[in-house]
């Protein structure tokens, strides 16, 4: 493959992307594209070891995860990006298991290759803002999604807790609010930015998600937006595909599009939704799609100069 | 030399982790030592006279005292010394208590470390010189730093004792917070009321001098003659002419000012007198809102003013007042909330402060005493008060508590209700804070006669609901999970140190804590004391405290000074830099680095030029003695050679 891109970046999609997630991933591939990033995806990568491998023992999830650390830095990388929030919070688990010179011994014997622990673990999102910049987003806007009105959802682990996380403001982060301004769209101030979802609790109470995430779609909705842009497949499972489920929990009609950030950026850079995988969500997009085909056609917008 | 060594056991402060008698025996050895003994209490009468015995006995011509920090009873032990007989600077410390015993456990090691001490201050002592304070006359002038209610309190004790006082303020008019608060707790009595008529007496009494809108720019000297330099900001009003009338302030076209007292809540002009009591009762104006300094035109003040008094041309002007004490009382600042972005304050308008909510409750405050949402002016049904914002929170680096909130939480409540009958209040808290005379009793009138709904726990998350505000938190007691619509919410945040207090700790050359708090001499025992003497600290600038506790300190500084004053001179230390005439080689590196220009030339016959100390002006840093060349300039009590001694003995 002929590698004629600005700058690439070990990539490591997680398991959720594979399933549920999947268009989280193909929107992520191809904005990085236009954003001249080239994506490489860690080689034989495993899963993370979520929730069930940390609970058990954080040891045992930081060797899971530390393999793929391993690899991306023995391909000569510093810096891993991941589309999910809780594959990161594994891999930079696995990096404070690293650091901590009482466990560090422990973590390479079952490791059993060579980590150097120098590598660091990011989120798309912190990618998007700190690696790529707002400034570069908004330069490859095509198609601005003006008259549209988009609430962030952050979610728990994006920002949070903040030492690990060292991303942003914990209980009022602005990097989705950002992009989404970059990208044209109107975003009004979201109260629930942070707010729990319910996260696993969808599987097994199912009233608690119903509440959590009730109230999150609830003030969307009054706020007057068309999409609640997320960053995470659980919070967006919640959101998305739950949806029905928590409308007959809260008697109230919310069909509000749920679209991961990157699939919105993908639009406002001009990029075939289907390749952005909208077709895939729950809740159905095509009266967003819609409007915003409507808009766009009036403003023709320079094309961005490529470097 | 004959030399005594008394180990003191401290009870078992010292015994507990030090074989005493081990180390007497061993230090009986050195050459010199010729009587060692162990003892309880050294410091106790019969542990002094134990010692005065013993120099008379073994006609003793040095003593060493091993036990406690030298900081703690050095002076004791010098004067029990002294009064057997022995220049006090034959006298040595060697503390085996904060550097030994109370560190470790290990009795072996303690045992070696103190016998090690010991041998160092005997090394030392062999080459102690006696030594003799001279005497200086002391001004009789007091300053005062800050003019909030503690230093207010300072300068009005010291000027009825008949004390000349320069009452140093940085704002534009005195009374502090105290001057901005509506009622105070636990009595409900009208702030202003009780501190307006105080204000007045400063201004009245002819023996202060004020200097408003003022700040320190540099000390020097030391106990009993200071000189301060202070620099006094242009105001561009002649406030010798300025009558306080405030027409200048009515005709300002710059009318979108933000008013400072009234914390933000409302506008002043770019002209202003900052409140109807303000002592100077004088204008000033702001030049970043001024016409005429940022546009340069308008002059309407000029225009308008009866007496004449604006100076468009003016400059800071810096005085020296010559003193000889300082009273330190320059309070605090409040925790900026924004740090906790879960409550929303800069970012909801009905989301406000402990101190916005005073002025909005004083009747000359933003709303003339209505209690009024910033946003729409609306009479708030529900107020929601949440305790310890940047208080006993080590995540925001305040981990102590601030003291006040709780007790300022529950006036504020009452007084809502008094305002608003029908209204409710909710308070949540961590623990409830109330251990002053009368002070928990208000607490529970405010639950138990005003109703108001105490919540242990924390607030996660605060967000508006239509135009009322949702608080989601915790109820700790219950162990659930609680929210209360509310139309304002009162955040009670932290005290922290007054801005710019580090710097004037350091023009001052007096400590403060890792939060800028400045330090007392002894917690318990030298409250209001720095550890450079003819420095005192009253109020809030030593650490939290109430206006009780702010006025008691003031009083007390008051006293240090008036009994300070009541000498006519002072001795000044003898451990000072002196200058070896016959190896100075005029280089003049220690006039460069003496951080108090206390060297000067000396001519001597046929122009040659030497170093000379102003012993007055030394504070005996040693800066100078470490950059001179040929070492000829030496710190008394500290030489070369004593250090040296120690090193050797220490490395034997
Ligand atoms: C919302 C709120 C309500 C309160 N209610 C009560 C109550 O009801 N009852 C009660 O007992 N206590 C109450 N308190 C506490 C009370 O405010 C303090 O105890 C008191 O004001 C302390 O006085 P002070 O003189 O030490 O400090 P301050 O009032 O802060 O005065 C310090 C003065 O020094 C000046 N200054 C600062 N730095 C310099 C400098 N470098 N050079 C020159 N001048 C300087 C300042 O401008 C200020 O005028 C409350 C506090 C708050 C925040
Ligand atoms: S006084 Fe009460 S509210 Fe203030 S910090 Fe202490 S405990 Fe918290």
């Amino acid at each position: 493959m002929k590698d004629n891109f600005s700058r690439t970046v070990a990539y490591y999609p997680g398991c959720s992307v594979e399933g549920t997630a999947k268009e989280f991933d193909e929107s992520t591939r191809e904005i990085f594209r236009v954003l001249n990033v080239a994506l490489r995806e860690i080689p034989d990568w495993n899963c993370c070891g979520s929730t069930p491998s940390h609970i058990y023992d954080p040891l045992l999830s930081a060797a899971i995860s530390g393999r793929n650390l391993a690899i991306a830095e023995r391909m000569g990388f510093y810096e891993v990006m991941t589309p999910c929030p809780g594959c990161l919070k594994a891999l930079k688990g696995s990096i404070e298991v690293f650091n901590n010179p009482l466990k560090r011994k422990d973590l390479l014997n079952i490791l059993d290759m060579p980590f150097y622990g120098r590598i660091k673990a990011v989120s798309v999102v912190q990618f998007l803002v700190e690696d790529v910049g707002i400034e570069e987003i908004e330069r490859c806007v095509l198609f601005p999604l003006e008259g549209i009105t988009i609430v962030p959802y952050y979610g728990c682990l994006l920002t949070r807790p903040p030492k690990s996380a060292q991303f942003d403001d914990p209980e009022q982060p602005t990097s989705l609010d950002r992009i989404l301004e970059a990208i044209g769209a109107t975003v009004p101030h979201f109260p629930f930015k942070t707010e729990c979802c319910g996260a696993t609790y969808g599987v097994v109470r199912k009233d608690i998600v119903g509440r959590l995430t009730g109230r999150i779609l609830e003030m969307a909705l009054d706020l007057g937006a068309d999409a609640i842009a997320v960053a995470c497949p659980l919070c967006q499972q919640n959101l998305d595909l739950r949806q029905e489920q928590i409308e007959r929990y809260r008697g109230r009609s919310f069909k509000i599009s749920v679209p991961y950030i990157t699939q919105l950026i993908g639009l406002s850079f001009g990029i075939d939704p289907k390749k952005l995988g909208w077709h895939r969500l729950a809740a159905d997009p095509q009266k967003l799609l819609t409007r915003f085909d409507k808009l766009s056609k009036k403003r023709p917008t320079e094309p961005p100069t490529i470097r | 030399m004959r030399i005594g060594v008394f180990v003191c056991q401290c009870g078992t402060n010292i015994a507990s982790t030090v074989d005493t008698e081990r180390v007497a025996q061993e230090v009986k050895k050195l050459p010199d030592v010729v009587y060692t003994t162990t003892y309880m209490y050294t410091c106790s009468e019969p542990g002094q006279q134990e010692i005065q015995r013993a120099i008379e006995e073994h006609n003793l011509q040095g003593v060493v005292v091993a036990a406690c920090s030298p900081r703690m009873h050095e002076p004791t032990f010098r004067r029990a010394v002294e009064k057997a007989g022995l220049n006090r600077y034959m006298f040595e410390m060697a503390n085996i208590r904060e550097h030994v015993s109370w560190v470790s456990n290990d009795r072996e090691a303690n045992t070696k470390k103190a016998i090690e001490l010991v041998r160092m201050a005997v090394a030392k002592l062999r080459f102690n010189q006696p030594l003799f304070p001279s005497r200086v006359a002391i001004n009789k002038r007091v300053m005062v730093i800050g003019g909030g209610v503690a230093g207010i309190q300072a300068a009005l004790d010291c000027a009825d004792a008949g004390l000349d006082v320069v009452l140093v303020e940085r704002r534009t008019s005195i009374g502090g917070k105290m001057a901005q608060l509506d009622k105070t707790f636990p009595t409900i009595d009208c702030s202003s009321c009780i501190l307006g008529p105080k204000m007045v007496d400063v201004a009245q009494k002819e023996n202060i001098t004020l200097h408003a809108y003022s700040e320190i720019e540099s000390v020097s000297g030391y106990v009993g003659n200071f000189a301060v330099r202070v620099r006094k900001k242009a105001t561009y009003v002649d406030w010798k002419a300025c009558t306080g009338c405030g027409v200048c302030m009515e005709k300002c076209p710059s009318r979108k000012v933000p008013d400072e007292f009234n914390e933000g809540l409302s506008f002043t002009r770019a002209i202003n007198i900052p409140f109807p009591q303000a002592i100077p009762k004088k204008a000033t104006i702001n030049r970043s809102y001024c016409i005429y300094f940022t546009k340069g035109k308008c002059g309407i003040c000029a225009k308008v003013c009866p007496a004449k008094a604006i100076r468009y041309d003016m400059t800071d002007e810096v005085v020296t007042e010559e003193v000889g004490a300082i009273i330190v009382a320059t309070g605090y600042d409040l925790f900026d909330p924004s740090a906790y972005g879960e409550y929303g304050a800069g970012q909801y308008r009905d989301v406000i402060t402990g101190i916005q909510y005073e002025r909005i409750l004083s009747a000359s405050g933003p709303f003339g005493g209505h209690i009024k949402r910033p946003s729409d002016g609306r009479e708030p049904k529900d107020v929601v008060f949440i305790a310890c914002v940047g208080s006993r929170d080590a995540s925001v680096g305040r981990p102590y508590c601030s003291g006040v909130c709780c007790m300022y939480i529950a006036k504020q409540a009452i007084l809502t209700k008094d305002h608003i009958p029908n209204s409710r209040s909710y308070v949540f808290y961590m623990d409830i804070r109330s251990p002053a005379k009368n002070y928990d009793e208000f607490v529970r009138r405010a639950q138990e006669e005003y109703g108001v709904q105490y919540i242990r726990g924390r607030v996660g998350k605060i967000y508006p609901r239509g135009d009322r505000l949702v608080v989601q938190g915790m109820d700790t007691l219950l162990g659930i999970q609680v929210e209360v619509e509310a139309d304002l919410v009162v955040l009670a945040t932290g005290i922290e140190a007054s801005r710019g207090a580090r710097e004037l700790a350091e023009k001052l050359h007096i400590s403060y804590d890792q939060y800028g708090f400045f330090m007392e001499n002894h917690p318990k025992l030298r409250p209001v004391e720095t550890n450079t003497a003819g420095i005192y600290l009253a109020g809030v600038c030593q650490g939290p405290k109430d206006i009780p506790a702010s006025v008691a300190q003031g009083s007390a500084a008051a006293a240090k000074v008036l009994a300070l004053f009541a000498r006519d001179t002072i001795e000044t230390s003898p451990q000072v830099a002196s200058v070896t005439e016959r190896a100075c080689i005029a280089c003049g590196k220690c006039i460069e680095v003496c951080p108090y220009g206390a060297i000067r030339w000396k001519e001597l016959k046929g122009g040659v030029r030497k170093a000379e100390v102003i012993t007055t002006v030394c504070q005996g840093c040693g800066l100078c003695n470490a950059t001179c060349p040929p070492k000829a300039i030496q710190l008394q009590h500290a030489t070369d050679n004593q250090i040296l001694a120690e090193i050797e003995e220490l490395c034997a």
